[in-house]
């Protein structure tokens, strides 16, 4: 491991950790042999896919385990203390002064019945603090967390909060009594890339002002190259690889790692540049004991020598470590699929395919008008991809429901497929208007019925929207589901005994049942892992190649919005803010929010610069602001005329639009400053 | 402070098990449970008595012998006998196959209608729920007793009026569970992804929803047997239910609960001993149930 003097005692050094799971039973291992050390104030990331045990080490070092899970070997020494050698009380006092957890829902890490003040006294209280001396510290640790109003905070309960708002003050009281170690388990997973960015940025400060040690854990490359200093790698248990986050992420020298990164569409890849790697294969199951390597299986670079001896973590030079025995060989690992897209691209589509005219919906809460999504404008073509962008609440899925006639659009707006009238409903749509448009939804584990076979799943679907029967309908089943690569045998197994990609790769097959002419996409990667996304990426845009399908692309995921995009759509609070080519979106001159979209992704390729934030909250949408929706956020405000007219969508360049004020020439000029990096573009 | 999962999440693409032989884990589960096995053996005894309980008493269960009545516990009537001089141990032998009849039909019954009562108002919602559900709000209001004595006297006493009569009132309350059940099914995809292929209500309730929410129903009808063995032994000790001469339990208590104070209290003791059994041994099997299907 490290051969560099580090400071004693570490915050943490954890030394061959060895954690099994008791499941019917017989122990499972779920950790073998993982060491690591956080030095003081430094930040180390552990990444992984789910399922590689990041959580598991998370909960083994505060001795969280699960009841049927237990530490089998190794120790875990926290600022100099062995936590095997501690009493149940020196355990509880470590947990309230020297280490602190932050989980992913913040939401569920609050106590709902209790308002915010009294939950971040009880912090300092059980510090031994008085009850008047905590309730002033408590709204200290908030002020501290940037949080404006801390005082008003305090009296509110927590469902009163927004999500970002909830996590800055789990963080307010994680960090409250400076504790040596804090580990992060995913804490932005769920939010806005916006509040993520914010979310993010106070950790780094705050890691400044207290130099509290951090041990980062997240399936999100791009926030851990951000916010480590060190990384490890995890794999079915077992830390592969080890180093400066910079170095593994631009050098990696694991195959697991190498493999890992170009799965990701980065540095503003497009789906024309060839098919994304792949990792071939699937995670051991928890409990399989293998004499070699963990990652001989699926590792395009395997040798004998890998099959029979396990490898050590063999130090590279540079504090880095790979427990691969052909690290130096790494880089040059295979790719899993060719890069050359087979077939030639589709022709030009020429004809719209879909056209919405002034689309929008109201939703009444309480005598209340909501308006979701107001005056849309839209063109499909055939065969193109239109990304649709922009935090939770800007009208994305309900535009999406719009399309499929799942919601009813208010009077006024019109919908057209092929030049013909296309109706509010489902029901009042024609069958061949029903088949055209289809939807595959982000969680498959909802949209599968899960009392249903694959086999069900998808043949109602064919004989529902193809109107096939008997041998017809089983030739074009087999047909279907080798499309989307899914093997003959899944056929008759339910979705629970699949994995989150064969899963989606189901939805997708009957998305494509009825031969449809637009498929709405709604986050259909977001609930996958990385080396998952890539080949689901891949199948969607081979399907496109050979079928000529229009795709509705919704995600929060920049890189992937922009991989597949053709075009891009941004909205913000139920309006279009900025319509165009990908190409012209993603790079200036753009729309400020498109603009501070971008610069909130954190970017697994380095180039950190000023970025642009955005305060404060979304606006309800129910009560809209004045004038341009954005002003109250908008980082390039220019003055009053933002807060009372609202800017129209004008055509800036061809193609093109973009609703603001200020002139394209002068956004090109405020945005083309020489330091500023957007995280796509190379 | 947080919710810990149970164990890391099985392996991406394992296929460790066919769908057969996820149920038959659960059912190796279940058989596996104490609660079941100690229930199962009550009720299984219950019903080996409803089926040859005429037949395997050490007397006829209409048998009168007029020159031991109100005898006491003895070596030849193990039970005693009662004011007619019928053997008490073979009349409650016997008197398992009315009940158990009675309850399971009724119970059947109730949970038939009370699923299908519970897809509709919990997946149309609007005003069909809404009538329907008040509708069912009034019925619960009064004590369900109250409301099959009001049923079986417009009606006549007899076991089919019985059988349907607590059928009915158990409707309602199964209806309740399986809409909530309903109500959080219908918001999942897989039923918008239905609507949007064209499927109608009665395919998306009946096809999409229903074996999905199973688990409740069949958890609803374990519970729903012991309360109806209950109502049942209840009406007929009130005589609104099955009628003299059949052997039966709540009709046995109710003949002889006046001799209780001369001294006779076999005669109750041992019938009112066989309802309770029977009760606890369905409500062991309902835990068990419950238990295996919740995890």
């Amino acid at each position: 491991m490290s051969a560099e003097a580090v400071p004693a005692p570490d915050a943490l050094d954890v030394r061959d950790l060895d954690i099994a799971y008791r499941v019917r039973g017989s122990d499972r291992s779920a950790v073998r042999g993982v060491s690591f050390r956080i030095g003081r104030g430094e930040s180390f990331g552990l990444v992984g896919e789910s399922g590689c045990g990041k959580s598991t080490v998370a909960l083994a070092l505060v001795d969280y385990l699960p009841r049927n899970g237990r530490v089998t070997g190794g120790s875990v020494v926290i600022d100099g203390r062995d936590l095997r050698s501690l009493s149940k009380g020196e355990l509880r006092r470590l947990r309230s002064r020297t280490v602190s957890m932050v989980y992913q829902d913040p939401s569920r890490a609050l106590n709902p019945s209790l308002r915010i003040g009294r939950q971040v006294a009880e912090v300092f209280e059980v510090a031994g603090l008085a009850r008047a001396e905590a309730v002033d510290r408590a709204e200290q640790a908030l002020a501290r967390v940037r949080i404006s109003d801390p005082g008003g905070v305090m009296g509110r309960y927590p469902h009163q909060l927004s999500g970002g708002m909830q996590q800055r003050v789990v963080i307010a009281m994680a960090l409250a009594v400076e504790p040596a170690l804090l580990i992060l388990d995913e804490p932005t997973t769920g939010l806005d890339a916006t509040v993520e960015a914010e979310v993010l940025d106070l950790v780094a400060a705050l890691r400044e002002e207290i130099s509290t040690s951090l041990l980062f854990i997240s399936h999100n490359l791009g926030v851990i190259a951000k916010m480590c200093d060190r990384v490890g790698v995890l794999y079915a248990g077992e830390l592969v690889e080890e180093g400066r986050a910079r170095e593994v992420f631009d050098d990696p020298r694991h195959p697991y790692t190498v493999g890992l990164l170009r799965c990701i569409p980065r540095r503003g890849r497009l789906k024309d540049a060839g098919w994304l790697d792949t990792i071939p294969g699937f995670l051991p199951s928890p409990g399989t004991q293998s004499a070699g390597c963990v990652f001989a299986d699926r590792c395009g670079l395997v040798e004998d020598r890998c099959l029979a001896e396990h490898p050590p973590l063999y130090p590279i030079g540079g504090g880095r470590g790979s427990r691969c025995h052909f690290h130096e060989r790494a880089a040059s690992l295979p790719r899993a699929i060719p890069r050359d897209l087979a077939e030639p691209a589709p022709a030009e589509p020429g004809a719209t395919l879909l056209e919405a005219r002034n689309l929008g919906k109201t939703f009444s809460f309480g005598g209340s008008d909501v308006h979701a999504l107001s005056g849309v404008d839209l063109e499909l073509r055939p065969g193109e991809t239109l990304g649709l962008v922009g935090e939770s609440g800007s009208g994305k899925t309900t535009l999406a429901r719009l399309l499929l006639g799942i919601v009813e659009p208010d009077e006024g707006s019109a919908m057209e497929l092929d030049g013909e009238l296309l109706a509010g409903t489902t029901q009042r749509r024609s069958t061949d208007q029903v088949k055209s448009i289809q939807i595959v939804f982000q969680n498959p584990d909802s949209a599968l019925n899960r009392r249903h076979s694959v086999r069900r799943l998808i043949g109602r679907s064919l004989s529902k929207l193809a109107g096939l029967r008997g041998q017809a309908l089983r030739d074009r089943l087999l047909e279907l589901t080798r499309s989307v690569r899914l093997a003959d045998r899944y056929l008759e197994v339910r979705p629970v005994q699949l994995s989150g990609g064969l899963k989606q790769r189901v939805a997708i097959a009957r998305a494509f049942a009825g031969n449809p002419r637009l498929v709405v996409c709604d986050e259909p990667t977001s609930a996958l892992d990385v080396s998952v996304q890539a080949a689901i990426l891949n199948l969607l845009y081979e399907l496109q190649r050979k079928e000529g399908v229009a795709y509705l692309f919704i995600s929060h995921d920049l890189g992937v919005v922009r991989y597949l995009s053709d075009r891009i759509c941004v909205l913000y609070l139920g309006r279009v803010m900025e319509l165009g080519p990908a190409a012209s979106v993603f790079s200036p001159p753009h729309h400020p929010y498109t603009e501070a979209l971008l610069s909130a992704v954190p970017s697994l390729d380095g180039g950190e610069s000023d970025r642009i934030r955005l305060d404060g909250e979304i606006p309800s949408p129910a009560d809209p602001p004045s004038g341009c929706v954005f002003h109250t956020r908008c980082p390039r405000k220019i003055g009053a005329i933002c807060e009372t007219t609202e800017p129209p969508l004008d055509e800036s360049e061809p193609g093109h639009a973009i609703r603001c004020h200020i002139p394209l020439e002068e956004l090109r000029r405020l945005q083309a400053e020489p330091t500023r990096s957007v995280p796509v573009g190379d | 402070m947080n919710a810990l999962p149970a164990a890391e999440a099985p392996a991406a693409g394992a296929i460790d098990a066919g769908a057969g032989q996820a149920r038959r884990e659960l059912l190796r589960e279940l058989l596996h449970s104490k609660t079941f096995a100690v229930g199962g053996v009550i009720v299984a005894f219950w019903c080996f008595c409803a089926i040859f309980g005429y037949h395997i008493g050490p007397y006829g269960p209409f048998d009168q012998d007029l020159n031991s009545v109100n005898a006491a516990p003895s070596s030849a009537h193990w039970f005693g006998t009662d004011q007619l001089g019928r053997d008490v141990f073979s009349r409650v032998i016997a008197g398992a196959r009315t009940v158990l009849v009675v309850s399971l039909v009724a119970t059947l019954l109730g949970t038939v209608l009370g699923t299908i009562l519970g897809l509709v108002t919990g997946y149309l919602r609007g005003w069909v729920d809404e009538t329907i559900s008040r509708f069912i709000d009034a019925v619960l209001s009064l004590p369900l007793i109250v409301t099959a004595i009001l049923v079986i006297a417009a009606l006549g006493p007899s076991n089919v009026t019985l059988t349907i009569t607590i059928g009915l009132i158990f409707a309602p309350l199964i209806g309740r569970t399986v809409r909530t059940a309903v109500i959080q099914e219908r918001e999942l995809d897989y039923v918008t992804a239905a609507r949007l292929r064209g499927e109608n209500g009665v395919y998306i309730m009946f096809a999409e929803l229903l074996p999905n929410v199973m688990a409740p129903v069949m958890v609803e009808f374990t519970v729903r047997l012991g309360y109806a063995i209950f109502t049942a032994a209840t009406l007929s000790f009130l005589n609104f239910g099955i009628q003299l001469p059949t052997p039966d339990w709540g009709l046995d208590i109710s003949q002889n609960f006046s001799e209780i104070t001369a001294g006779y209290w076999w005669e109750v003791l041992f019938p009112a001993a066989a309802i309770a059994t029977l009760v606890i041994g369905i409500n062991l099997v309902a835990d068990a149930v419950e238990g295996v299907l919740d995890r």
